[in-house]
């Protein structure tokens, strides 16, 4: 392996073993990966936000942001000024608890998500047996925090987007899940990089034939859906109910659900590239040894977040060429369409697996 | 069976439409050229705006000083807002006739909603809509424009 992660962290490890003792080391280094993971999160949330704004723009022949810094990169920064110095007001007959700790809950199960994703070889926090399980379950967490938010702003716009937002994750939950478990049949495992590992030959997309490709577009669809963004946005949906769930939120406490949708998109992405595109692991073909070493010059963190921003390319391909859908149509997208095809898919998928027919 | 094949058939349909759809929108990602939106004080020197924007209302003069307005107050009479006032008077010509022209054509710009209908109502196309739209000034007074110059007079054999 040229890149390899693991020098770097098992130094700093090595280091702080030699000056403090275990239980500080532990403290130190869980400091040190929660530094990084919330500098990660703010660029993340930075860039994303510019790039979104910018990607619209193009789609809709404007230019976008241009003024602040070139071409407007300083924009976002400005934005977040303009937040931190705004009012947080609150509604007189919310429920004050629960509407202060709902943004906490939807950006916690954001952070969650994040930390168990392999960035790269050896780039990668939390490595559970039960990856791909933590991940799912974590990040539905956060209709939790979409419920409470939408229930103690004491707003009929708010707790009806709310509502949308808990029937619409409840469903597409289920897709995201089974197009996973499409890819699972095949790596045999749920750790995330063991699911690396096994696509050193080739990406599980190519490997799995036409039950991959079926696997990734209904992955797609569903965490399109389950990230509340459009055309699956019925949450929010600003020309019905002013703004969801967050529309009794101002200052910092709107901006946090912002960088969890953000955020969520990043996971969602970063999931769909892990499990299809083979994560950090880069282009191989089989046995073609000369150009498997020339793919692996690029460095692993390119692969990895090349790949994550073509899919938020796409999910934002999306969110601009769409029409919202009612929600009824959602519900039978989920239910007479994409959950009928998953398990048929899976079925396909099961047998292909045990005839061996996978490469 | 045909339910079945109904199924799949929407199911096709469905793709495709979307396809289309993300073509449109794919087409104009893939032409950064074709973006309308201007950089507008950056480009105060090649702006070029279209023919058919309404800036503003104006009277075009001739080398010679003169319109072709004659008072009518056809204007007048079409514009919705009063924003035309026309103040005319009766002078004797050199055969001894007496006609009546404009002495002051007043536009008050803080009033005109830029409609455009003085402009067809003209019987002699004396008035035209301009391109110009930087209309700020400092005091509101600015903002009543007499358009016909000082000395002015009517082109010969306008009627």
């Amino acid at each position: 392996m040229l890149y390899d992660f693991n020098i770097l962290t098992d130094n700093i490890h090595q280091y702080l073993t030699g000056v403090l003792p275990p239980v500080w080391v532990m403290l130190v280094e869980m400091a040190l990966v929660a530094v990084a993971f919330l500098t990660f999160f703010t660029l993340l949330g930075l860039s994303l936000v510019y790039i979104e704004r910018k990607v619209s723009a193009f789609f809709q022949l404007r230019l976008g942001p241009m003024r602040v810094g070139f071409w407007g990169t300083a924009q976002t920064i400005a934005d977040v000024i303009k937040l931190l110095f705004k009012e947080s007001t609150m509604n007189k007959y919310a429920d004050k608890f629960l509407f202060n700790l709902a943004p906490f809950i939807i950006l916690t199960a954001a952070v969650m998500a994040v930390g168990a994703i392999p960035f790269a070889n050896g780039l990668h926090a939390l490595d559970f047996d039960i990856g791909i399980l933590y991940v799912t379950a974590v990040s539905s967490i956060g209709v939790i925090g979409i419920l409470l938010a939408g229930w103690s702003s004491n707003n009929k716009y708010s707790l009806i987007g709310a509502m949308r937002s808990g029937a619409q994750i409840v469903s597409y939950e289920l897709s995201v899940g089974l197009s996973l478990l499409t890819i699972i049949v095949l790596t045999g495992s749920l750790q995330l990089s063991t699911i690396v590992e096994s696509q050193a030959n080739g990406w599980w997309i190519f490997k799995g034939h036409i039950p991959a490709v079926i696997a990734f577009i209904v992955f797609l669809i569903a965490s399109t859906a389950e990230t509340n963004r459009a055309p699956f946005d019925l949450a929010e949906a600003e020309s019905e109910l002013t703004a969801g769930f967050h529309t009794e939120y101002s200052g910092m406490k709107f901006s946090f659900f912002f960088l969890a949708e953000f955020a969520n998109m990043f996971v969602v992405a970063a999931i769909g590239a892990t499990v299809f595109f083979g994560g950090w692991m880069p282009f191989h073909i089989g046995n073609w040894a000369g150009f498997n070493a020339v793919m692996d010059y690029i460095p692993p963190v390119i692969w990895f977040f090349g790949k994550v921003s073509v899919i938020i390319f796409i999910m934002m391909w999306f969110r601009w060429t769409f029409p919202r859908l009612r929600i009824d149509q959602l519900l039978t997208l989920e239910w007479k369409y994409l959950l009928p095809i998953n398990l048929v898919n899976i079925l396909l998928m099961a047998f292909i697996a045990l005839m061996g027919w996978h490469f | 069976m045909k339910e079945i094949i109904q199924y799949f058939k929407d199911i096709a349909f469905g793709i495709k439409s979307l396809i289309k759809g993300m073509r449109v929108t794919g087409h104009y990602i893939s032409r950064p050229s074709k973006i309308i939106t201007q950089q507008y004080p950056e480009n105060k020197e090649t702006l070029q705006m279209f023919d058919r924007f309404r800036g503003e209302v104006v009277m075009p003069h001739d080398e010679n000083n003169e319109h072709m307005c004659t008072g009518c107050s056809a204007c007048e009479v079409v514009c919705p807002n009063g924003t035309i006032e026309i103040i005319s008077k009766r002078v004797e010509m050199e055969d001894g006739k007496k006609q009546k022209i404009i002495d002051k054509f007043v536009y008050h710009l803080q009033m005109c909603t830029m409609c455009g209908l003085c402009i067809p109502a003209c019987p002699t196309d004396a008035i035209v809509m301009s391109n110009d739209f930087e209309h700020a000034v400092f005091d509101r007074s600015q903002l009543t424009k007499i358009l016909n110059k000082p000395g002015s007079k009517i082109m010969p054999g306008i009627k």
